[in-house]
């Protein structure tokens, strides 16, 4: 009797001992996380003088079209990464379990170097005298276009021939920066469900009749749902809170969320208040769409954990 | 009945050089209750596979009502399967699972029909008001319904059955294997079934096969399996068997032991060696002076409706199973009727199966551990 109580004494406080393992990880939560939340809404909520005001909200609708740009552009940027990461994932899913491991490995490996360089790296390729010109450029692509328009031109006099094209420094660029840096995190989680499928459930649907499209569609696709839930998750949040990404190759032109918010903070508009106040809204925003898309996995395990 | 339904010629497959199947012919009638048995790597699910047409043999042919059917992909083939882990879609609840090859059907099928004949399939299984549950909420054994009822639902004319109880506990096992008999004369359909439990494929077949090393051993009725097994191989795997090594002297006489026993069997040559199996039902034990052989009861071992005894006969160890008890040690005498020998030719198989010199009653137990052999051809 007493030795059961002994024991459950000993269960009980062997459990606290392992909840002690947590504690580094709470204090840091609450040092690092909860706390700067907090601030940031005390301060999207004050005045410059310190008293409480709603007026850092007035002022929100002048940037609604760089909450529009933001949005859309990570909207496109998670729907280009769906599109391509899914048959990447699907594919690499369906090699040997050694391939599997070299082209994940692959798939990962640009993601050693520095973010900052390879976004660099980008800006040099697409500038205007970048690689991609040049090697137009030589390849004779502007000579030819220039050759045709000035043939076609009304008045060739007034004829501006061009040297480049406009790569950097528009919307396309930035998404392709986003897709670039982000497209990993959209494999990666729709892969690890896939190669959970059990192969005997795929013949079960061709020996029912389905061909390999049915099966992919009413089978395969509504099974890794979850871990496409995950994929848009993984990249839409980065993408639209980006500043680096649209700053370097998105120009002055195509100010997202992210610049403005870092303007607020460090740059020449200095305003702490209203940049909380931006990202407090960007936040719910981000919690507003990414209910939406749990409420597409109800029912599968939820693989999205805010 | 008798109508050819299914015919492999020569059907032979190989994994990475190694011959799993090995000229295979088998003719399958229309509406029949038929059993591959065997161990785990004899083949069968390969063979199943292969008329799934998850699988092409490498060579030989796959005949379907009179035509070749090698390279026709599953979703073609008026045949459905009941896969061995169930393979259900989680994703869809029970209703949904069963209609999934009924909504996949074209042209359309009306939405009525699809629902009366998923009810009809459910009848089938007696799971009545079971549609809108999730199959993860399910019992194995409700699962495997589950799955019966998907695979029927289509109305296909040969229903695959990969060792669909082999994840089930021995009570529910048994009252599936009546079952299963009992859809398979109601839908009045051929049943192809996989198993390496040889009472199932007793109970249930119409013709088992008996397969080993990617060979057919056998095919028979259950009672030609039992009574008149091939070789060795097929006497032991079904059921227990002594085998002894004989001569036959002449039509119903064999010699074993030094002494001439009454058998019925005939058409040897003279002086042929062969194997004498002889099942340990059919052991009288008699006082020794009446014993036609006389040995030592060396190992008893209590099975409930009878014992299980060991008895040396000069150093080849026979099992007799018997309702009386006779202790460790003591000596008795055994009479056989002409009835209980049955005499095989030698095979490549002799001389490996039928000595009990090192059963253990642990044998018993690994073979009705449903895991024992559930794996195979993977």
């Amino acid at each position: 009797m007493s030795s059961a109580v002994n024991e459950s004494l000993s269960a009980l406080s062997s459990r606290h001992r392992k909840q002690a393992f947590a504690y580094p990880y709470v204090l840091w939560m609450a040092l690092f996380v909860v706390i700067p939340i907090v601030l940031v809404a005390v301060y999207a909520f004050t005045s410059v003088g310190g008293g409480f005001t709603l007026s850092n909200f007035y002022n929100m609708p002048e940037y609604t079209a760089v909450f529009g740009r933001s949005l859309w552009l990570a909207f496109v940027a998670t729907v280009v990464c769906l599109i391509v990461g899914y048959p990447v994932a699907l594919a690499i899913s369906r090699t040997n379990p050694r391939t599997q491991r070299i082209l994940m490995l692959m798939l990962m490996l640009p993601m050693w170097i520095n973010f900052l360089l390879r976004t660099y790296a980008w800006m040099s390729l697409l500038e205007n005298t970048g690689l991609i010109n040049r090697a137009l450029g030589a390849l004779g692509v502007f000579d030819l276009i220039n050759s045709i328009g000035l043939a076609r031109s009304a008045s060739p006099s007034q004829y501006v021939p061009i040297d480049h094209f406009q790569l950097i420094n528009t919307g396309g660029a930035v998404v392709l920066g986003m897709v670039y840096n982000y497209l990993p995190f959209m494999i990666l989680p729709i892969h690890s469900v896939i190669i959970k499928i059990d192969h005997s459930v795929i013949e079960a649907a061709q020996d029912l009749g389905a061909s390999r499209g049915i099966v992919f569609r009413k089978v395969i696709f509504p099974l890794s749902i979850s871990g496409v839930i995950s994929g848009i998750t993984m990249v839409f949040v980065p993408s639209v809170s980006t500043f680096v990404i649209s700053k370097l190759l998105g120009g002055g032109t195509n100010m997202l969320l992210g610049d403005l918010i870092e303007m607020q903070f460090l740059g020449s508009a200095y305003n702490p208040h209203l940049g909380s106040a931006i990202s407090l809204i960007m936040m719910a925003i981000v919690i507003i769409c990414m209910g939406v898309m749990n409420k597409f996995g109800e029912g599968e395990e939820q693989a999205v954990v805010m | 009945m008798a109508k050819e339904l299914i015919r492999l010629v020569n059907c032979r497959k190989e994994f990475d050089g190694e011959v799993v199947l090995d000229s295979i012919n088998l003719d399958i009638k229309d509406k029949e209750f038929l059993t591959l048995l065997g161990p785990s790597g004899c083949g069968k699910t390969t063979t199943l596979r292969i008329i799934g047409g998850f699988l092409k043999p490498d060579s030989g042919q796959v005949i379907f009502g009179g035509v070749k059917i090698n390279d026709l992909p599953p979703h073609k083939r008026k045949i459905n399967t009941v896969f061995q882990k169930y393979a259900l879609f989680t994703h869809l609840n029970v209703f949904e699972n069963i209609a999934f090859g009924l909504r996949i059907q074209r042209p359309k099928l009306p939405e009525k029909e699809i629902e009366r004949r998923v009810h009809e399939a459910l009848e089938l299984v007696a799971l009545n008001g079971y549609e809108k549950r999730s199959v993860t909420q399910l019992s194995g054994g409700q699962q495997q319904r589950i799955a019966i009822a998907r695979a029927v639902v289509n109305r296909p004319q040969v229903l695959l059955l990969d060792e669909p109880l082999g994840a089930l506990d021995l009570k529910l096992r048994k009252d599936m294997q009546r079952e299963l008999k009992q859809i398979q004369q109601q839908v009045g359909i051929t049943f192809i079934y996989v198993t390496h439990d040889q009472e199932e494929a007793l109970t249930m077949s119409d013709t088992v096969v008996v397969m080993n090393k990617g060979e057919i051993q056998q095919i028979g009725t259950p009672i030609d399996i039992y009574n008149e097994p091939k070789n060795a191989f097929v006497a032991d795997f079904i059921g227990e068997s002594n085998i002894i090594d004989g001569v036959m002297v002449a039509d119903n006489i064999v010699r074993m032991y030094g002494r001439n026993f009454q058998c019925l069997d005939k058409g040897f040559s003279h002086n042929e060696n062969v194997d004498v199996v002889v099942r340990p039902e059919d052991i009288d034990i008699v006082p020794v002076e009446q014993g036609q052989i006389v040995g030592t009861v060396t190992e008893v071992t209590f099975k409930g409706m009878q014992y299980d005894i060991i008895v040396d006969f000069q150093g080849f160890k026979w099992l007799i199973q018997t309702t009386d008890h006779s202790p460790v040690g003591s000596k008795i005498g055994v009479k056989i009727d002409p009835d209980g020998f049955h005499i095989m030719k030698k095979s490549e198989y002799s001389g490996l199966y039928g000595d009990y010199s090192s059963y253990s009653a642990e044998y018993d137990e690994l073979s009705a551990d449903p895991e024992a052999g559930g794996q195979e051809d993977e």
